[in-house]
């Protein structure tokens, strides 16, 4: 059928599999980053000075608004203009983390904003710290409220991770791409990365609404 | 429980305007309705009460088929509502049969359920244009008359966020009239209003009753209007008529303990 | 050399390449309203073949990456008999997977219009395809332009990836003129700049406006 071929397909397995450890190393680290950048970008955007606050929030719009393999492109490019040489892993790390952690400062936004503000006036009301009062009584809060869209952008971490061929990250794509020219053959690595890619996702999006039912379930918020 | 021992039809001049024969509902292991049977008289005005829980507004949602039956069957003007007839039998409705039945019932609702996106006009004027198929303009003067009397005549192109509860609810049974059902089914239809704006759409069902040849059913908690207005009143408890008689005898003279205790439940309350 | 001078030099290409760019979204934005319309509409019928195909469709390319879909249209399609241009490639393969997120769009706001509307417009007898199209759908349509908001801001960043198959989009300039003038930040960053503007000064206040008007007309303004 349509020139199928399983022995080609067992021949490029090992590599691909090794290519799909990469894959989910990337998305692993690009959220790892994008988990603290994010915190950091959602917190400034809280502090007293509107300055700050303003621009913040434009870069965070300015990042949500540009392509992330452009920003990948000017990452991996730009530093060579001054001088300083990253690694394809590098930039790539830093640009995807950069991408999402606009996305992720605002789903902490929305979990912050989702504090009753009678739980801020009770902790003003009982002279908490601020770090005190965000740490140990919004934040624990404001998780739960938050892990869904945390969840949906890991897969869309892992699902954008492909990009990063651009700037010859060996991720599955990369490897798709080097196995094509190789072999003339495209039909079983392109069809076999988007198999893996399902394989991959659909129980990873399972799991992640199981894991948020749990969550909410041990913190005593379901019904 | 099979429908063999139904009629196809009810062919008899005497014949109700609605019918429910033995008609069971459940939900699962709950029973809201158990084997009902309650005969409405064409132009007869029906309240009725009950505790909540007690299946009252069910009956009406089974009527408008908002609600499918478990057992039992519906008759409307004659013909069977929820079933209907197959090789010499009664079987489950299909959506044709539904449709050309339905056009028999009309229905006001507690949260007036107006469409927010059109006027108070075209509200009145949707249904019998997609569903009647008569002409815009023949539509329109209906429309019209009907809510110059519901006295809205000069709201006509406001959408419902500009009405008030009592004026939403004044336009919902203009709409639901403008259908020309033969029943007419009220459900709560004071509930969700403030106290103050109560009398308006009271008024607007008094002149239904009196003027209009409408078979209606009612469910309320204005237990003075229905009292005042009723033919009959059905005291309805745990998915049964508990009692039902002409509203000087409910009220004034109730056999059941449990109609005392709920008239004296919700008269003391006021 | 300063911005300007390399604006001045290199405006023709980021100027075509943005043509190309508004080209492909628009061509896939028509492609994936059509789409998450028909989808969303069959991810809540009744019949269990139609449910699940749209399921399948929708977890598909919510499943996988719009760069592999991209790739496997245009590379592997042509083994099946079926070769696609790559501009069109491109916006097909954009508008098929924002189709698909898009889906959910349509089903989340039909089912977010309140119960009463189905109630009302059932009591009045109309069949389903008129409660659909004259009750639910305009409301429905309200409640859904915000999210859709969102998504073509998406859409428009994805199509920078059909520049991967050589289609002269305006990522595809600036990579050109990255290759030939090694000025990254200037080829880059021009291009950041035009994608930023488009998002934040077309698409946003387009649908701002189209909300606005979406309300007025329901009476809500």
């Amino acid at each position: 059928m349509f020139d199928w071929r399983w022995d080609f397909v067992i021949e490029i397995m090992p590599r691909l599999l090794w290519a799909t450890v990469n894959t989910l190393i990337a998305a692993g680290l690009g959220f790892a980053i994008a988990l603290v950048l994010g915190l950091l970008f959602a917190l400034a955007q809280r502090t007293p000075y509107r300055a700050i606050t303003i621009i913040v929030r434009e870069i965070v719009e300015f990042i949500r608004s540009t392509p992330l393999v452009l920003q990948i492109f000017f990452v991996f490019f730009v530093g060579p203009q001054f001088g300083i040489r990253l690694s394809p892993w590098t930039s790539g790390m830093i640009a995807i983390g950069l991408h999402y952690a606009a996305y992720l400062s605002e789903v902490y936004r929305a979990g912050i904003d989702s504090v009753p503000k009678g739980q801020w006036e009770a902790c003003r009301a009982l002279n908490f710290s601020t770090r005190y009062t965000y740490f140990n009584v919004v934040i624990p809060q404001a998780l739960p409220a938050s892990l869904p869209g945390m969840g949906n952008y890991l897969i869309g971490i892992f699902k954008d991770t492909p990009m990063l061929s651009v700037i010859g990250v060996a991720e599955l794509m990369h490897t798709a791409n080097a196995l094509g020219s190789e072999t003339y053959r495209f039909l079983e690595p392109y069809t076999m990365v988007g198999v893996i890619f399902l394989l991959i996702s659909l129980p990873s999006a399972a799991g992640i609404r199981w894991f948020e039912a749990w969550v909410r379930r041990s913190l005593g918020m379901s019904r | 429980m099979s429908e063999h021992n139904f009629p196809l039809e009810l062919a008899d001049a005497n014949r109700p305007m609605v019918r429910f024969a033995n008609v069971t509902k459940s939900y699962g292991a709950l029973t809201v309705l158990n084997s009902l049977d309650l005969d409405v008289t064409a132009n007869e005005m029906v309240s009725i009460i009950g505790p909540s829980g007690s299946g009252k507004t069910t009956v009406l949602r089974m009527l408008m088929t908002l609600e499918t039956i478990n057992s039992g069957v519906i008759y409307v003007d004659g013909q069977p509502l929820t079933h209907m007839p197959g090789n010499g039998k009664l079987v489950p409705a299909n959506e044709a049969h539904l449709r050309k039945q339905r056009s028999n019932i009309g229905m006001v609702f507690q949260h007036f359920n107006l469409f927010p996106h059109m006027t108070a006009l075209k509200n009145c004027m949707e249904a019998p244009i997609q569903v009647l198929g008569i002409d815009r303009d023949e539509a329109e003067a209906r429309a019209i008359e009907l809510l110059d009397m519901v006295g809205l005549a000069d709201k006509k192109d406001q959408h419902p966020s500009r009405l008030s509860g009592g004026q939403q609810q004044r336009v919902a049974i203009a709409r639901a009239l403008c259908m020309r059902p033969k029943v007419m089914l009220l459900d709560e239809v004071t509930s969700a209003l403030d106290p103050e704006v109560i009398g308006e759409v009271l008024n607007v069902i008094r002149q239904l009753n009196s003027e209009h040849s409408l078979t209606m059913l009612m469910v309320t908690h204005q237990m003075g209007f229905a009292k005042e207005i009723s033919d009959r009143v059905c005291f309805f408890y745990a998915g049964k008529i508990a009692e039902q008689g002409p509203p000087e005898q409910l009220f004034g003279d109730p056999q059941n303990d449990r109609t005392k205790q709920f008239l004296h439940a919700v008269l003391d309350a006021g | 050399m300063n911005f300007i001078e390399f604006l001045a030099e290199h405006s023709p290409r980021l100027l075509s390449g943005t043509f190309v760019t508004i080209q492909q979204t628009v061509l896939a934005i028509l492609l994936a309203v059509t789409i998450a319309t028909v989808m969303g509409l069959m991810r809540l019928s009744r019949n269990v073949l139609i449910r699940g195909f749209s399921t399948c469709y929708i977890e598909f390319f919510r499943g996988t990456s719009l760069l592999v879909q991209l790739y496997w249209i245009f590379f592997v399609l042509p083994l099946f008999g079926v070769t696609l241009e790559k501009f069109v490639a491109g916006f097909v393969a954009v508008g098929l997977n924002l189709g698909a997120y898009g889906a959910e769009v349509v089903r989340g706001a039909i089912q977010s219009v309140p119960r009463g509307q189905y109630e009302a417009s059932l009591a009045l007898n109309m069949s389903p395809a008129t409660r659909m199209r004259r009750i639910i759908l305009p409301q429905a349509i309200l409640i859904m332009i915000p999210p859709w908001g969102n998504l073509l801001i998406e859409l428009l960043k994805a199509t920078a990836l059909v520049s991967l198959i050589s289609v002269a989009d305006l990522m595809f300039q600036s990579k050109q003129i990255n290759g030939s003038t090694f000025l990254s930040i200037e080829a880059f960053g021009s291009a950041l700049i035009i994608y930023y503007i488009m998002a934040r000064l077309l698409i946003t206040p387009a649908m701002r406006w189209f909300e606005r008007h979406t309300a007025r007309q329901m009476g809500r303004a």
